[in-house]
């Protein structure tokens, strides 16, 4: 495996604010510094690009000395919140603009797919556009001309290929961009959020497409979005970005972890984790095997079994539960938990209340790692609050006689079925 | 280790201000043809009369100048045919003024474009300048019409063989309206205020050449102020190239000279400027 991108030291810094009369003495001040081979006054002062916070200087650094490698072949989601630098970063890749200082090192061909359909003219037809589109992203004429009938018949709109693109429903344009730019001959593939539009088949249609050029035919692609399952499906690699540095680089399980987890892992801040909480009720305190712990594991030792403690006051009474959802790390639910459910709601005076409840797991199950989920509901009626990602479960699995366990996450489902000796 | 690797592909912040990439400009050559396709379609999609406009525009133009410069204000032609006369000067002054300020606006035209996607961004002026070219070859033929038609009327007009410079006189424009187009469309990226000096500037510099009025005029009636009109380069083209098909006008080595020193002195500025913007344009546009 070769290195097919090199990005070394890498930052990109933006000016914020409005240009207006102000800025040309600043930039004659800059230009002056440059001249006199010194260091740009203004890019002294940049900060840290975090949108959420007042910051004291104008300039931000969107990416600060970033680094990483990417090896040929692979396909490597890039996440991140918005505004953590993922399309500042695949401008640069993509040479749109250029860096304020480091350097990127590229093999090979890159195509880019910022945006379906740039450079699609409304006035010509689709044909027109496809051949327009094409030599935009970099094909040659005759290349286009081999692989057009490949291009429209994976559009799927034959029948308006010489109609003006203006008449084109917004799907039929994505279609037939994202055609286009699907038979790029490069070496390197990079994606936008393409998949934002479009039906859920054609969606399908271009994952998959994605996913053989990657797979298939060896290209490395990049690729951002805030889809995480669109992400996981295709790439193997992942690179988290937050406020413009790389906070993860591994596997792509790994990186939608991290993500989903939002770098909280170990302190138990649960009561700042509720994302929602109705008037009537304040969670007070929320306590694993009474502690506050937001990590256990789960083994034959403690029987797979763990226990919740709820401390809550409530304004007025009210029918009360607790529901827990599991959720593996791909963010699939794999079990459920709600007590109301099983045996009824009862109704909770108001004032200072405490609730406790054991959980237990089968001893069958395979190994995993989940998350909870923990919510205040009246069952099937109202949900009071919840608590994302309160719990992280490590199931240490089932073992065998012959001291083996199955992982669920490589693949062999999550329940495994012992041999029955009764008979 | 690294270090040994050939990358194909270098990103830096900086770059060299002389190398125009032309490997590069060279690979998307097709591309600067689709684009030069794509402008002369869309300019007559949903007409009934179509391509016709492309001589609809310049016959009225001429006529007003016929009759406003031409009889109205009684400017007189060097004794030529008036409408061959203005014609002549239109289409070189067209061709200059519309290669100007299409490019000048080059970049804030078509940012959603290049925001997006990588190509030599040399190709957007270049396709700029080919399209305008044919709309002049196109206006051309109509001077051509005229041309013969006066010829047939039994006008005397002789032409000579400085009409051979045309292809030279051609290149000098588009020279000229790409390289000053570059120079603007760079500095108005970030600062628009050029931009509208461009707008009202340009019809207005129309009147410092020799578009309604020979040279000789200017320097007869005024003499002192002779130098400005000179001064504007394109003078010297419109000036050869009536000389080269009516021949009538002035005609200087000189003059012609000059404009075309002033002219490479131009495109080259406007090249470095060009270059140095088009890497980080993106961001301030």
């Amino acid at each position: 495996m070769s290195t097919a991108i090199k990005v070394e030291n890498l930052s990109k810094a933006y000016q914020l604010g409005d240009f207006g009369t102000g800025t040309i003495s600043r930039d004659l001040e800059r230009y002056w510094a440059r001249m006199r081979g010194k260091e740009d006054p203004f890019l002294k002062i940049g900060e840290t690009n975090d949108r959420t916070t007042k910051g004291e200087s104008d300039v931000v650094w969107s990416l600060r000395d970033i680094n990483f490698d990417i090896e040929q072949g692979d396909a490597v989601g890039i996440i991140g919140r918005n505004g953590a630098g993922k399309s500042t970063l695949l401008k640069i890749l993509s040479r749109v603009t250029s860096p304020t200082t480091g350097s990127v090192k590229v093999k090979g061909r890159i195509a880019s797919l910022l945006e379906v359909g740039t450079g699609f003219h409304p006035e010509l037809t689709g044909k027109e556009n496809i051949y327009l589109n094409g030599a935009i992203l970099g094909m040659r004429k005759a290349e286009i001309k081999r692989k057009f009938d490949e291009i429209v018949d994976f559009s799927g709109v034959e029948r308006y290929i010489d109609t003006p693109v203006k008449r084109y429903s917004s799907g039929m344009y994505v279609r037939l961009a994202f055609a286009v730019a699907a038979h790029l001959e490069s070496e390197i593939l990079i994606v936008d959020e393409v998949l934002a539009v479009g039906d859920a088949e054609f969606q399908k249609k271009c994952l998959g497409k994605m996913g053989d050029v990657s797979r298939g035919e060896g290209k490395t692609v990049l690729f951002v979005s805030h889809n995480l399952g669109a992400v996981q499906k295709l790439c193997n690699k992942g690179i988290l970005l937050n406020n413009g540095q790389v906070t993860f680089n591994g596997s792509c399980k790994d990186a939608v972890y991290n993500y989903s987890q939002n770098g909280v892992k170990t302190d138990a801040n649960f009561l700042d984790r509720i994302t929602y909480s109705s008037d009537n009720l304040k969670i007070t305190n929320i306590l694993f095997n009474n502690s506050s712990i937001n990590d256990i594991v789960l083994n034959s030792e403690n029987n797979f079994s763990f226990e919740i403690k709820v401390e809550l006051s409530l304004k007025t009474d009210m029918p009360l539960d607790i529901e827990c959802r599991f959720l593996d790390r791909d963010l699939n639910r794999v079990a459920f938990f709600s007590p109301g459910h099983h045996d009824g709601v009862t109704v909770q005076n108001k004032g200072e209340i405490s609730l406790s409840y054991k959980i237990t797991f089968p001893h069958n199950l395979n190994k995993i790692n989940m998350d909870m989920n923990l919510y205040f509901t009246h069952p099937d009626v109202e949900i009071y609050a919840s608590c994302e990602n309160a719990l992280s479960i490590e199931y240490t699995g089932y073992g065998m006689a012959s001291g083996h366990v199955f992982e669920y996450e490589k693949g062999v489902g999550m329940i495994f079925l012992p041999t029955d000796k009764s008979q | 280790m690294l270090e040994n690797e050939d990358w194909d592909i270098e990103i830096t912040a900086q770059n060299n201000i002389l190398d125009l990439k032309l490997k590069d400009v060279w690979h998307y050559r097709d591309l600067l043809l689709l684009l030069v396709r794509r402008d002369f379609v869309s300019f007559y999609k949903q007409t009934i009369l179509g391509p016709i406009w492309f001589f609809i525009q310049p016959a009225i133009t001429i006529l007003f100048y016929t009759l406003v410069f031409g009889n109205l204000a009684g400017i007189p032609v060097d004794g030529l045919p008036k409408p061959l006369f203005y014609l002549a000067g239109t289409i070189v002054w067209n061709y200059f003024a519309e290669c100007l300020t299409k490019t000048s606006t080059v970049f804030r035209d078509n940012a959603a474009l290049l925001g997006k996607v990588y190509f030599p961004r040399l190709i957007m002026p270049l396709s700029i300048v080919l399209s305008n070219l044919i709309r002049f070859g196109v206006q051309f033929l109509l001077f051509m019409i005229l041309y013969v038609f006066y010829l047939f009327k039994g006008t005397v007009i002789v032409p000579n063989a400085f009409l051979l410079l045309l292809p030279v006189l051609i290149i000098m424009i588009a020279a000229l309206g790409l390289g000053l187009g570059m120079i603007i469309s760079a500095v108005t990226t970030k600062y628009r205020d050029l931009a509208f000096i461009v707008s009202f500037g340009v019809p207005l510099l129309m009147y410092t050449t020799t578009v309604i009025f020979p040279l000789s005029v200017a320097e007869a009636r005024y003499p002192a102020y002779s130098w400005l009109v000179k001064f504007n380069p394109i003078t010297a083209i419109i000036e050869t190239f009536r000389y080269g098909f009516l021949g009538r006008g002035s005609f200087s080595w000189e003059l012609i000279g000059y404009s075309f020193i002033t002219t490479i002195i131009i495109l080259l500025i406007g090249t470095i400027i060009f270059n140095r913007v088009e890497k980080t344009f993106v961001d301030t546009v």
